[in-house]
């Protein structure tokens, strides 16, 4: 069985983070690390390769140059190689851009399964699988927050606004799964060290067969126009507990008349 | 501009979100059509004149009764090229957004999403939304039609006009993908427990508890308080606290005097459902967790510690 898991490099969450007023993108050039919601992908796919005994997890990602860096984590957990679309063309996507590229990275891996995480830290639009899976032509199951694979077929738990819904799908499919579904494992210090010697293929939009007027900018159909400070809904208090803490709540509480 | 909604129900009825996002398209386009795609879904339909639709398109067929996304991405994306819409509206859920994400792979549309608003410039649409845990706020655009406008669940309150709307039936044609995955087992309406949308007070456990033994501290509190105690999805899906009581996009959303949270990040999905609440206090031992950035007072902390020695001066005062 092939397991592919779509990860994607992120700002590190925290005050640094922030739009480039300029280029109205995302400042990439601080701290970065693998999606932490990627993880729990990452962690399923191991999981399932490890009941089924044989088969191979291909991390995919679109980024810049530099994500390999993030991607070695998830090498360093167990993942088998990495596959990064990296290309100047690709920058500043938007949905339809980003499935563009992805989908034809996939395409190139053909999966009998494409891993998400639940949502991506930077982002959180929680819309990319059920584009891939469109443009694969595979069934998609989002959400998922327990997961059996077995005789070819994903089934799979996840809550809804109306409880909990359980659905079936044949492989090769999409599956999006929740942060509750696992527990991902740290990457120990041999996988950190195997890490570098496992395969890490960067490929441009021309290796995947994309046309550049399809991806980034230029393949985008959305835009941003603005950029402004939200309202505010003043101050955060933010203290350290020093063993003080709950009397600081206690005060605040009197304070507002709500003890 | 000629405005479609997609008017997701549940059973007989079209969606609370759903029939807000019809008032939205009213105020940008004087003539907004509805959607409505599922299996005996006809009543339903004839229910959207009254909230502001001038004309209701139908697919009613059996292969559309479980809520699954694909089939809809199927119908929907022919009716927009057939029709020739330039906006798409989408009320946020878990259904929605995936016949969003799907109509945009198929129809190579643009998709902006948690939209707080939505409004018209000239030809152009423009969507609001923050983003980065709501350190910024960004105007968005789209560059060609059909624009798809995916809206932060609870943005909008419906409007009911009164009114009549022709129905018109569409065919259904599926592809052979977007029957693949079944619905086994539906979610059914889950009795209702400990009402958390009455309480004034509300304490809030998530993963960061640790094991669900730990809600008893809460639950401490909350009595303590004369509250309520919630969860989040991620405690709700590990089986630590029953559905009823989370809040968040799949759960409840509260706007309690006082919530307080311990041990919850405040992942977007738990943040719709409680922004609004007028007083936000967090314990968290993580000083990025994101709930501080949207919380009046935040306790970096265990909250092993901070809740019980809180539940006693709240016990002491109410005792003296």
């Amino acid at each position: 069985m092939k397991i592919a898991v779509c990860v994607k490099e992120v700002p590190d969450p925290g005050p640094n983070r922030h739009i480039d007023p300029d280029t109205k993108r995302m400042d990439r050039s601080g701290d970065r690390s693998l999606n932490q919601f990627d993880l729990n992908a990452i962690e399923q796919a191991l999981r399932i390769k490890d009941q089924t005994g044989d088969g191979e997890v291909v991390l995919v990602s679109m980024g810049s140059s530099r994500a390999l860096d993030s991607m070695r984590k998830g090498l360093g957990m167990g993942a088998d190689r990495a596959v990064l679309v990296s290309d100047d063309a690709a920058a500043g996507g938007d949905l339809v851009a980003t499935t563009n590229v992805l989908a034809a990275a996939l395409q190139a891996e053909s999966p009998d399964l494409v891993l998400f995480g639940q949502q991506a830290s930077d982002g959180d639009g929680a819309v990319l699988w059920a584009a891939v899976a469109d443009r694969l032509r595979m069934p998609v199951i989002s959400q998922i927050s327990e997961l059996e694979i077995a005789d070819g077929q994903a089934t799979a738990k996840r809550q809804t606004e109306f409880g909990y819904d359980k659905i079936r799908a044949p492989l090769p499919a999409v599956l999006s799964v929740a942060d509750s579904l696992n527990e991902p494992r740290y990457p120990s210090l041999k996988g950190i060290m195997g890490a570098k010697k496992k395969p890490q293929e960067v490929k441009s939009l021309a290796d995947v067969g994309v046309d550049p007027g399809s991806a980034g900018e230029a393949g985008s159909r959305t835009t941003v126009l603005a950029l402004s400070p939200p309202p505010s809904r003043g101050e955060t208090i933010k203290i350290e507990d020093d063993g003080s803490g709950a009397q600081k709540i206690f005060e605040f509480l009197l304070e507002r008349k709500l003890v | 501009m000629s405005t479609l909604v997609f008017l997701e129900h549940h059973g007989p009825v079209i969606q609370r979100g759903a029939l807000g996002a019809l008032a939205k398209a009213a105020q940008i386009d004087p003539e907004p059509v509805g959607v409505v795609i599922g299996s005996g879904v006809r009543e339903a339909a004839a229910a959207a004149g009254r909230y502001g639709a001038k004309r209701v398109f139908v697919a009613d067929d059996p292969a559309l009764e479980a809520p699954l996304p694909q089939p809809r991405v199927d119908v929907l994306s022919s009716l927009v090229r057939e029709q020739g819409f330039d906006t798409v509206i989408f009320a946020a859920s878990v259904l929605s957004a995936d016949v969003a994400g799907g109509v945009a792979a198929r129809l190579g549309a643009g998709l902006n999403w948690d939209l707080a608003d939505l409004q018209r410039d000239g030809d152009d649409l423009v969507g609001k939304r923050s983003a980065l845990g709501d350190t910024v706020l960004v105007d968005v655009g789209w560059t060609s039609a059909p624009r798809l406008a995916l809206i932060r669940s609870g943005a909008f309150d419906p409007a009911e006009t009164g009114g009549e709307a022709p129905i018109e039936e569409i065919p259904v044609q599926l592809e052979d993908f977007s029957t693949r995955a079944e619905m086994v087992e539906q979610a059914h309406e889950e009795q209702t427990g400990p009402s958390i949308e009455e309480a004034d007070i509300l304490v809030t456990g998530g993963r960061g508890l640790g094991t669900p033994e730990k809600f008893s501290i809460l639950e401490e509190l909350a009595a303590a308080l004369g509250g309520a105690v919630a969860s989040t999805r991620a405690v709700v899906d590990s089986g630590w606290y029953p559905y009823p009581t989370q809040v968040g996009q799949t759960g409840k959303v509260v706007s309690p005097k006082l919530y307080i949270g311990a041990g919850v990040s405040g992942a977007i999905q738990h943040k719709v459902g409680m922004q609004t609440s007028q007083t936000i206090v967090s314990i968290n031992k993580d000083p990025n967790a994101p709930i501080f950035d949207f919380s009046d007072l935040g306790i970096i902390g265990d909250l092993n510690d901070v809740v019980p020695k809180l539940t006693e001066l709240v016990k002491e005062r109410k005792a003296s």
